[in-house]
């Protein structure tokens, strides 16, 4: 864990190129959100021939289904879920330009193959510290999908919201190193 | 026999539904303040920080702590002296839970298994009712989030596998977890009783405060062993590695079958809300 990296969303490929496992970063801009369902409709879209509900090239998806938000507030609380829900799906998104997702928990084989093969990140948040990371949340409004309700597809406007950097574009995993690191059986 | 009207159970669970997903246990909280003291990994000790932080805001703001504010399991304690009147009491319980995630701006999280259409009101209420002595009834609400439950297992052992081929499993069962269920995480145990009524004991383990030590010596000395072996495996919070994987291990051990040893691990996340009320 070295200085806190700050960067902006959407994610450039030379951005992305310097990121390394074990960073600790801000992102101030611009992302999506989507989890379990939305992902579901988002690769049968594709698979039919239709466009995405947003162009995906350079995007972040953020893997939340956040709590209703109160009168006021942009948000309600809006931690990560687990990510290996959405590692069937991954792989088709980034070969189209996804270059970054945040969640948390390990990646399937073929997600982190395909982050080396096509330079993306994989970010981890802090689970359960919905209300924290909901402060760097400043806007957010659906864009497709409101029947899904919590899973409803997001766009949001993020300004130093904070994440470590997982699995960088060279194959590096974080749970597996720091693991490694600390453990005594 | 006591009266007790549906509405009154009814106002007491939509409460119970908000606090518990404000509100982190005061017992929980001392043991990630401890965790945060002890953790020697810079990552680990910078995610306990936050986790800290996020709920002294959830208490502050009247917030949910945690996006997923679960689906609503109750424990129930019926005094056999009690006379519910003006309505169901597994019927108030969910008119309850409908009010309460309504009006604390919760998470709805229940839907339809195959169409994963979601019902929208966060019912119906998961509840296991017990009858007891007394004219009251104590009503445990715990908000449980799809991470770390997703994470438990029910494992019919062998019984030739014995006290060694349980600890084998229940600590084999959270390294594979790994960073998924929100570590550090509180691991509830049922050994014993029948394929369901051991994840029920392993669930309502998970009640005991942190602070309690379990009441039978044997039982409290492997709860520790555990929790040492555990803390070993080096996932630490939010599987970035540590030394704090668990806050900690709690079992209930029932009698089964001869021919059984039903084994039940469910994992809590960090996020242990529970709160209980007796009317």
């Amino acid at each position: 864990m070295g200085e806190v990296i700050r960067i902006t969303a959407p994610l450039t490929d030379d951005t992305v190129s310097k990121l390394k496992s074990d960073d600790s970063v801000l992102i101030t801009g611009v992302m999506y959100t989507g989890r379990d369902a939305a992902h579901k409709r988002m690769v049968d879209a594709l698979n039919r021939g239709e466009e995405l509900p947003f162009d995906i090239r350079g995007q972040i998806i953020y893997y939340v289904g956040p709590s209703p938000a109160k009168p006021g507030k942009p948000i309600g609380s809006a931690g990560p879920t687990t990510s290996y829900r959405m590692d069937a799906y991954a792989p088709a998104l980034i070969k189209l330009g996804l270059k970054g997702m945040i969640g948390k928990g390990w990646r399937a084989k073929d997600v982190i193959d395909a982050c080396i093969k096509y330079r993306a990140v994989y970010f981890g948040a802090t689970g359960g510290a919905g209300a924290l990371i909901a402060r760097s949340i400043k806007k957010s409004d659906i864009i497709a999908y409101d029947d899904l309700g919590p899973e409803a597809v997001r766009r949001i406007e993020v300004v130093d919201f904070p994440a470590i950097v997982i699995n960088d574009a060279y194959g590096n995993d974080l749970y597996v190193k720091g693991v490694e690191v600390y453990k005594q059986i | 026999m006591r009266e007790i009207k549906a509405k009154q159970i009814t106002e007491t669970v939509g409460n119970l539904c908000t606090k518990a997903n404000f509100d982190i246990p005061e017992d929980v909280m001392k043991v990630l303040r401890d965790a945060h003291n002890r953790e020697v990994s810079p990552q680990g000790k910078d995610v306990l920080k936050q986790i800290i932080e996020n709920d002294e805001i959830a208490h502050n703001e009247e917030v949910p702590m945690c996006q997923d504010t679960g689906l609503a399991v109750f424990f129930v304690e019926l005094g056999q002296e009690v006379h519910i009147t003006g309505g169901l009491i597994t019927e108030a319980i969910n008119e309850g839970v409908r009010k309460g995630y309504k009006d604390g701006y919760l998470r709805k999280s229940t839907c339809n298994p195959f169409t994963r259409k979601n019902v929208g009101d966060n019912t119906p209420a998961i509840i296991h009712y017990e009858i007891v002595p007394g004219d009251k009834i104590k009503i445990t609400m715990a908000a449980k989030g799809g991470g770390s439950e997703n994470m438990s297992r029910v494992m019919m052992m062998k019984p030739s596998d014995g006290l060694e081929g349980i600890k084998k499993y229940i600590v084999e069962r959270v390294k594979e977890s790994g960073s998924n269920p929100c570590p550090p995480v509180i691991v509830g145990v049922g050994i014993g009783g029948t394929f369901e009524r051991s994840a029920i004991i392993a669930k309502k383990s998970l009640l005991r405060p942190l602070d309690v030590p379990n009441p039978d010596p044997e039982l409290d000395k492997l709860e520790n062993e555990l929790l040492t072996s555990i803390n070993k495996l080096g996932i630490g919070p939010m599987g970035l590695g540590g030394r704090v994987t668990a806050l900690a291990v709690h079992i209930i051990v029932e009698p089964c079958h001869i021919a059984s040893l039903p084994l039940a691990v469910n994992i809590q996340c960090h996020s242990a809300r529970h709160k209980e009320i007796i009317i």
